[in-house]
């Protein structure tokens, strides 16, 4: 048996090279060091993805992307399929905990100024990533086809129709038409199932590939002193490891206890419910779209929130080519106030959204 | 230009055409084809009965939505539901007789107008009538 095994693993040796993989991976080492914590959201993140793309294609076996039978397909996953609440908790919750481990390890990628010299690209690609998977999130969201994603659909669709030149042709595009209806639904459904992953795969690819080649950054503080290395493989990978089990500890702990809810079936021609609100990653700009006023200096309000946004955005991915004191390996603090501003207000606002009264 | 230029030129320019006859129809194939929205003036949008005073409902009107509304002292009125701010559906609030976007807390007076909130255009207003059993909201001229 032993013999047979050693030659089937002989087989598969010569064919795939994996002795030399694992040679490669043995000889990879990483640094640790006091801020070593924050490498492992990289591969939360991962490992989250990894847990999306297999309860997403196990959901697709029972959801129905139409508008009259999603929210009922949706019923069905959660009542009558086996574990299907599970699956579709485990979906739900995985994704929300991915945003978060996303908004963590690009905040913590900010503040060690890992994207310095010659990592620049391995931050634009994440950049990319973030945007990429808040739209599938946000795509994610309509298709239960409830009330609050409908709303949500409508008043996130309506910011980018109000985008100067290309706003009404990006909007028609995204809904399939002038109204949120079954072709908005049906192209949510093929940006989230199909276009969006894929983006997302290659993308992926790309910022592993960039961190295999370029190694794992420094931090600039620990400049000059002796930093001690860990093999990646078994160390390294044995730690990541323990990372995701208690992640998805996490998850199954939240689904037990608080499975994710349907909702009431979307209705085109009801009012809007009180108390809407987008799904908690939305809020910090929603609520920056509810306070601010309707006209500033003539200009509208809302349409200045967005070009803010959208600025900040651009501005946010070029961090790495704006800021040269980094990039020559000297210290930039004007860059981590900036940071700890936009991070206060991200928060500051998330919690508003939750406990000021009347928003 | 020498020959070998005019060559890569040719083959050159005859690639990118070719991709873009490709790309051309998948572009095209990705915009919705316009269609024309059904273009309502009038319609039937409650029974007389249907509203106490005091209340709302919103009806179907053509493509969008729009709000009747039975005032206080039971005076029936129309308007178009669809906030300017960003299109959320609008709701009446009978404590203080003004309509209402939960979206982004956008607050309308019964004639349309916009008291508070990030709103920055007026609500339409429609007249309605009654006819018979029936109320009917058209779109004013």
């Amino acid at each position: 048996m032993n013999k047979t095994l050693r030659a089937v693993w002989a087989f598969i040796d010569e064919r795939f090279q994996i002795q030399a993989l694992a040679g490669f991976a043995k000889k990879k080492s990483v640094p640790e060091h006091k801020h070593s914590f924050w490498y492992f959201f990289g591969g939360i993140c991962l490992f989250l993805t990894a847990l999306q793309i297999v309860t997403g294609i196990l959901l697709l076996l029972y959801y129905t992307p139409s508008v009259d039978g999603a929210h009922e397909s949706v019923q069905f996953i959660m009542s009558q399929v086996k574990f299907g609440w599970l699956i579709r908790s485990v979906h739900s919750w995985s994704a929300n905990i991915l945003i978060g481990a996303l908004f963590i390890h690009m905040f913590s990628t900010f503040f060690l100024k890992a994207y310095r010299a010659p990592r620049e690209l391995t931050w634009v690609t994440g950049f990319f990533l973030f945007v990429i998977f808040l739209a599938i999130g946000f795509s994610g969201y309509l298709l239960p086809w409830n009330e609050l994603s409908y709303f949500a659909t409508r008043v996130g669709t309506d910011i980018a129709g109000s985008l100067p030149i290309i706003g009404k042709s990006l909007k028609t595009f995204i809904l399939g038409g002038s109204i949120v209806g079954q072709a908005t639904l049906t192209r949510f459904f093929w940006l989230h199932v199909a276009i969006l992953p894929l983006a997302a795969g290659i993308l992926i690819g790309l910022h592993v590939l960039l961190v295999q080649i370029l190694g794992m950054s420094t931090p600039l503080s620990l400049k000059g002193k002796p930093v001690r290395e860990i093999p990646f493989f078994p160390d390294f990978i044995y730690k990541d490891v323990l990372g995701w089990v208690m992640i998805l500890i996490l998850v199954g702990v939240l689904c037990v206890f608080l499975p994710w809810e349907i909702g009431k079936k979307a209705d085109p021609f009801a009012a809007t419910p009180l108390g809407i609100k987008p799904e908690w990653y939305f809020t910090f700009m929603f609520t920056t779209l509810k306070l601010i006023p309707s006209h500033i200096f003539s200009i509208e309000g809302e349409k200045l929130a967005i070009l803010g946004f959208m600025l900040g955005g651009a501005l946010w991915l070029l961090v790495p080519f704006l800021n040269r004191r980094a990039s020559r390996e000297l210290p930039s603090p004007a860059f981590t106030v900036a940071g700890a501003i936009i991070f206060a207000y991200i928060v500051v606002m998330t919690i508003l959204t939750y406990t000021l009264h009347g928003l | 230009m020498n020959r070998r230029k005019f060559v890569n030129y040719f083959l050159g320019g005859s690639l990118g055409a070719t991709v873009l006859a490709f790309l051309y129809p998948v572009l095209r194939y990705l915009l919705p084809p316009g269609q024309a929205e059904v273009l309502q003036k009038r319609v039937a949008a409650a029974k007389v009965g249907d509203l106490v005073p005091n209340s709302f409902r919103i009806f179907k009107f053509g493509a969008s939505p729009g709000i009747l509304v039975n005032t206080q002292d039971g005076q029936l009125l129309a308007l178009s539901a669809v906030c300017t701010h960003l299109t959320c559906t609008v709701r009446y609030e009978g404590d203080s007789g003004t309509l209402y976007c939960p979206c982004h807390n956008g607050r309308f007076d019964l004639a349309g107008n916009v008291i508070s909130g990030p709103p920055p255009a007026p609500l339409e207003t429609y007249k309605v009538e009654v006819v018979g059993d029936d109320i009917f909201v058209s779109k004013k001229a």
